[in-house]
């Protein structure tokens, strides 16, 4: 309970600064055509929107309208079009991109995890393995994720468009050009995982009960399974809310990539277009979706390990 | 055999005896806080351990070698004579820009869409990107290990300290670095101002964390009943233990402000393109994409940045194995 509260007063917090710094913008993101316009029309308009008050009680109403669930208009990217719309049409399909890929970084990386622990605890000339898992990681974690899945995106396509037609760009019907976005999209949720699937793997097999498994004669792939993994997979659950967050933040660049329709994509447009209140409607979900996953991140870890409880939260993780 | 050892002990006390002949055993030592500070000293230098663990490792020692030619020749290149200007629109005899030629042994790396020499663009580039980087490297230290050293050690603060931070933990640092070049300008400060602003609460909370797990040993107590004052503790037994989190913490920080500028560049609020920096020249490369025969335009600086960035993180990374002392085996 008082963790849903501090996120809550998160939430008005983060608005509240957002929308002061969206004050300081340039007054042309509110207007379709400021060039044309008067000075009588631009004070008419701005009062329309409420902008010449001052900010306490702008952004009293600006969170009234947001507990009724009205995010405003679109003044840029689409005149007048209420945001609700745009982002109920937008948010299925980032929602179901980023859960696949939520899917197959897990199903990817835990396994690769597991294969690379295997490989550095075995004998030397086993260890290729790992060393190459090592690399992988090195390289999904350094080289900048703009980088990476724009070679991927040109590269990937290539290759694949030897064997099937494909087109470079997103479209809903064609199941194909699915594959790419959602395979970049999960390679630093993959990276991320296999490290720690591998560190704390180690650190169990070093522990006395996996000596004393050995000892009592269970096979190495009983030992991994039965005893080994499952200790292993529980603190992992504290990623499961970073994960979440660079999911979000990957799909900005690749819906935009990819042009997928959906939010990361507007979010994309709206600021190229200079649109402030799609920016700042935008960046409230966006903030609303990833303080939700961490409040569920917690839950789930507390869930999964009785010896977790949530009055630990307070210390800072 | 015992009687020979009893007659060793005798004669050692015997000759005790004679010579502390009317005095006390022990005698009372001045108090001297100089002297208290003189630790008998091992043939143990941590530069050096940590030098020679770091030299151990091959892989990290090639990449070290790598990155430092790029950033000798980074801010070598200028010098050199007879290169081009990374500004200067070069036009054929005729007077029309010569765009977008390919590689050849005038243009080294060829030409931009309007006629610029792309070899020394990105070595500006590379110059603004790198400038860029360690700008935010340095704030971020600074910052996070202020922050961290006044969060971690100063109890009275902690507990605010810690709600803010659950507070501004909550908000992506992408969509903050969003919000801050939306509503700035673009500039190389703007530009260090944004990427600085989301990055020290991470460096923060990890020295913090170090500090409230080391704060209370018992080495730490004793110095704190002797009299230490607490600057002294962190800077003479805190401080070296957050060597390796520094390191790391700062070598990481590298590369990722350089990604952060690849990603803003991206997204349209980057640096101009009077500036080059490598997220512009990416950027404006992949409009180019789409044809083969212009992909270099894409290729070249994501190869450089590549290069970095990877040479920085293995770097990091071996540094900071090599910098804790717990890996220090005599």
């Amino acid at each position: 309970m008082q963790r849903l509260i501090r996120s809550a007063v998160t939430l008005v917090v983060v608005i509240a600064v957002v929308f002061g710094l969206l004050r300081q913008m340039p007054i042309e993101g509110y207007f379709n055509n400021y060039d044309k316009m008067t000075p009588t029309q631009i004070r008419v308009g701005l009062e329309r929107h409420g902008l010449n008050r001052p900010y306490l009680r702008a952004l009293m109403s600006f969170l009234g309208n947001l507990l009724k669930g009205d995010l405003g208009v679109s003044n840029r990217y689409r005149v007048g079009y209420p945001i609700n719309s745009l982002i109920a049409q937008k948010m299925p399909i980032s929602m179901s991109i980023g859960i696949l890929a939520l899917i197959t970084a897990l199903a990817l990386g835990l396994p690769l995890g597991v294969l690379m622990a295997r490989s550095a605890i075995s004998a030397k000339r086993f260890k290729a393995a790992d060393k190459a898992g090592s690399a992988f990681i090195a390289i999904v974690e350094s080289i900048p994720f703009a980088v990476y899945c724009l070679f991927i995106q040109i590269y990937g396509t290539e290759l694949i468009r030897k064997y099937i037609y494909l087109p470079m760009l997103f479209s809903k019907e064609n199941i194909a050009t699915w594959f790419l976005p959602v395979f970049s999209l999960s390679l630093a949720n993959m990276a991320m995982y296999a490290m720690w699937m591998r560190r704390y793997m180690i650190d169990e097999y070093s522990r006395e009960y996996t000596r004393l498994a050995r000892a009592k004669g269970v096979s190495e792939a009983a030992i991994s399974t039965k005893h080994v993994f499952r200790n292993a997979i529980v603190p992992l659950s504290q990623y499961l809310p970073t994960s979440l967050v660079v999911t979000l933040m990957g799909s900005l660049y690749v819906e935009s990539r990819y042009s997928i329709p959906g939010m990361g994509g507007l979010l994309v447009d709206s600021i190229k277009r200079q649109d402030n209140t799609l920016v700042l409607a935008l960046v409230v979900v966006y903030t609303a979706l990833s303080i939700a996953g961490v409040f569920i991140g917690d839950i789930a870890m507390a869930v999964l390990d009785p010896r977790i409880r949530l009055t630990r939260s307070q210390e800072a993780r | 055999m015992p009687t020979m050892q009893k007659q060793a002990f005798e004669a050692i006390s015997d000759a005790a005896s004679k010579a502390l002949a009317g005095k006390p055993p022990f005698e009372r030592a001045p108090y001297s806080p100089e002297a208290g500070e003189e630790a008998p000293h091992e043939a143990y230098s941590y530069w050096r351990s940590t030098m020679r663990i770091f030299l151990r490792n091959k892989t990290a020692v090639a990449f070290l070698a790598i990155m430092a030619a790029l950033l000798v020749f980074t801010f070598v290149q200028p010098l050199i004579p007879g290169q081009k200007s990374p500004t200067e629109i070069f036009n054929d005899e005729r007077g029309i820009q010569i765009r977008n030629a390919p590689p050849s042994r005038e243009f080294w790396l060829g030409t931009n869409s309007i006629g610029q020499d792309l070899w020394s663009r990105i070595w500006a580039g590379t110059r603004t990107s790198l400038l860029i980087a360690f700008a935010v490297a340095i704030i971020d230290s600074a910052l996070g290990i202020a922050m961290g050293v006044v969060w971690g050690y100063i109890r009275a603060v902690e507990g605010m300290f810690t709600e803010l931070y659950n507070i501004f933990d909550n908000i992506p640092q992408t969509l903050m670095l969003i919000l801050i070049s939306y509503v700035l300008r673009p500039s190389v400060s703007t530009i260090i101002l944004a990427l600085s602003i989301t990055s020290w609460l991470t460096t923060a909370r990890f020295i913090r964390n170090q500090i409230v797990i080391i704060r209370d040993r018992d080495y730490n107590l004793a110095s704190r009943c002797l009299g230490s004052p607490p600057l002294k503790i962190i800077a003479r037994n805190i401080m070296p233990f957050l060597i390796s989190v520094i390191t790391m913490r700062a070598a990481i920080a590298i590369p990722n402000a350089i990604s952060n500028e690849v990603f803003v560049s991206y997204i349209g609020l980057g640096l101009p393109l009077a500036i080059p920096s490598l997220g512009n020249l990416i950027t404006s490369g992949i409009d180019k994409m789409l044809e083969p025969s212009l992909r270099y335009q894409l290729i070249f600086p994501a190869a450089v940045l590549c290069l970095i960035t990877v040479s920085f993180y293995i770097v990091g990374n071996a540094l900071a194995d090599a910098s804790d002392p717990k890996n220090h085996t005599i």
